[in-house]
């Protein structure tokens, strides 16, 4: 499928693209939900975010070669359950330890604080996986290569299995994710927290657990991000978290900060725009596209395109 | 008078100091179980840095804060955890609580102290009902095993789900809210944010509510309607109440007791009668009258002619 190829008017050429785009924008999309969470929540811009999915994609990689290579599972399908839950505890409890040692200690400090902690956290993370898992890039075979061709009209657009399986997983996850905050008592306590900190205290919620739990759960969903990344791309290297990271940021920005359905929003965006850039006009610059689209709207709507403006509070 | 009789929180020398601003000295007072304690003063007396002390906002410079549940406070007890370094002391049915030593939500969880602000402070994008689930948030992350059997949607914590709503529900009957339930809680009018607000407290099953100027801002119907409120928690409910008041017919109406603040210091505490005659507290209100002025004038000028003579 090379530029070359292409030709304006082809509905299936656009379609095709739409696709590429959902899942690159859905793994965007995933990684952004822990900033935006964060963010809304001791409103911090948690910057070693994008090397927590960097880190994700090597356990998700270890993980895997442990199964299929050393116990033998031959059912791709029971080997990447198994990668997911891995991945996504394993994460989690990254995330967990980070936000003990390296922010919690520093709230209540002045603001930049746990903004310069969160930058040194990025260094480190990156530094630690290169001295671990070595600076070369790790792959793993092809996962899930089938193809399933859907004709539309007189032509076909090509879906591969695994495209298919990045969005339903990301579909599923995020439904659950959404009930999670929506519905339960531990979702309440979170958005209580988020409007309001010392009230919540006040009515006896731990703001600290809560916190925590946050952290928790923005880790397990850029999990699921990174257990995508290595199905689709196949490579990781320990630097991988820097570019994925801004962009999932920029979705969040571009969504509204703080706000959940904007950060799903804002990563399929970013996908798309990417995606249909490279597509139609030229690969070199998809990223100055991008990022220049996000300027464009912070211009007309500073608080992006589902954030609310913000209230001072008193 | 037998089952409401006994101290349930006693403020013993309680000093707070901010730099070189004295805010509060020496203050001593308690709140009777089953009684409505108003706490009144001019703009700036310090109450609602007694407040803010009570509920763990800020460390006493100075002081005790002792707080009872359930039983009359044992004073025996109360010396022994001051001697320790403890924050609570449980012996058979008597429990004290240093609330001085206490961080915010121990005092809610453990303490079972509950508070208002002067500004409303609903979660104001989550709906009335949520609101007053939130307050229940204790209840049900016991209840749901600390969310892991709550997130897979366990019956027991089902069940208490249900429960909690179940509650919620009759304090929005109770507060005429019902109907709107599943509105933001922000978009209700002021006076019913205020009695949502008291629910909310209500919910995390105080035994003590502080509450800071409930009534600023309602008109006098919805002033009448709140006064309605406070009695029956008092009555019904059984919590005793400690509120910052300046509505004088909303003070005088329900109180039981009144302490008066001027400059950080009591100048009367008393029955809402003998407060109001107290001739401190008018001067304090209401200035020393013209008569009483040219009296003092007079004494200096003669005391100033004396001496240069």
């Amino acid at each position: 499928m090379g530029i070359e190829l292409c030709s304006w008017g082809d509905m299936d050429y656009f379609l095709q693209q739409l696709v590429n785009g959902l899942t690159l924008g859905s793994i965007y999309g995933l990684i952004a939900i822990g900033y935006t969470m964060v963010f809304g929540i001791i409103g911090m811009v948690n910057f070693a975010h994008g090397d927590v999915f960097m880190l994700s994609t090597f356990i998700s990689v270890i993980v895997l070669l442990i199964l299929t290579q050393i116990l033998g599972i031959s059912s791709i399908a029971l080997a990447l359950f198994l990668v997911l839950i891995a991945a996504m505890v394993l994460t989690a409890l990254w995330n967990w330890a980070i936000e003990r040692v390296a922010y919690r200690p520093l709230r209540g400090s002045f603001r930049l604080a746990p903004l310069i902690s969160a930058i040194g956290m990025s260094i480190f993370l990156m530094n630690f996986v290169q001295v671990v898992q070595g600076p070369r890039n790790k792959s793993v075979p092809p996962l899930m290569t089938d193809l399933l061709v859907i004709p539309i009209g007189t032509s076909n657009i090509t879906i591969s299995l695994k495209q298919i399986f990045i969005m339903a997983t990301t579909a599923l996850l995020l439904a659950a994710f959404w009930y999670v905050v929506q519905k339960t008592s531990l979702g309440r306590a979170q958005r209580a927290c988020e409007q309001d900190r010392k009230m919540a205290a006040l009515l006896g919620i731990d703001v600290d657990r809560t916190v925590s739990i946050t952290f928790v759960l923005g880790a397990a969903l850029a999990a699921v991000a990174g257990v995508m990344y290595v199905v689709q791309y196949g490579v990781v290297n320990f630097s991988d978290g820097f570019v994925p990271g801004v962009k999932a940021f920029t979705a969040a920005v571009l969504g509204g900060i703080g706000s959940l359905p904007g950060a799903v929003l804002g990563g399929l965006l970013i996908g798309l725009i990417e995606v249909m850039w490279s597509a139609y006009f030229s690969i070199d610059y998809k990223d100055v596209a991008a990022f220049s689209i996000l300027a464009i709207v912070l211009i007309f709507m500073p608080s992006g395109l589902l954030g609310k403006p913000d209230v001072e509070k008193v | 008078m037998e089952q409401r009789g006994g101290t349930i929180l006693a403020v013993e020398h309680l000093t707070m100091r901010f730099g070189g601003l004295l805010a509060v000295q020496d203050l001593s007072f308690s709140v009777e179980r089953g009684q409505i304690t108003a706490l009144i003063g001019p703009n700036g007396a310090g109450k609602t840095t007694v407040f803010n002390c009570i509920t763990g906002f800020y460390r006493p410079t100075q002081g005790r804060i002792a707080l009872t549940n359930g039983t009359p406070l044992s004073r025996p007890l109360l010396d022994r955890l001051t001697g320790s370094s403890l924050r609570h002391l449980r012996e058979g049915t008597n429990e004290v609580f240093l609330l001085e030593r206490m961080a915010g939500h121990e005092i809610t969880a453990k303490a079972h102290v509950a508070r208002t602000f002067q500004n409303i402070r609903l979660f104001s994008g989550m709906t009335c009902l949520e609101n007053l689930l939130v307050a229940q948030h204790n209840a049900l992350t016991r209840a749901s095993g600390y969310s892991v059997l709550g997130l897979i949607g366990a019956p027991s914590w089902r069940a208490a789900e249900a429960r909690s709503i179940e509650r919620a529900s009759a304090w929005l009957e109770r507060i005429g809210l019902i109907g709107r339930a599943d509105d933001p809680a922000g978009d209700l009018p002021y006076g019913d944010q205020r009695r949502l607000e008291i629910a909310r407290a209500m919910l995390t099953d105080p035994v003590l509510l502080c509450l800071d100027e409930p009534a600023a801002g309602l008109n006098p119907r919805e002033s009448a309607a709140l006064s309605a409120l406070l009695r029956t928690i008092r009555d019904a409910d059984g919590v005793s109440i400690l509120l910052i008041e300046h509505d004088m017919s909303v003070v005088m109406e329900i109180s039981d007791h009144i302490v008066v603040l001027e400059y950080g210091l009591k100048i009367s505490d008393g029955s809402p009668e003998s407060v109001r005659d107290d001739p401190k507290v008018i001067a304090a209100y209401l200035g020393v009258d013209d008569a009483e002025v040219a009296g003092a004038e007079a004494e200096l000028d003669a005391t100033v002619a004396g001496r240069s003579t």
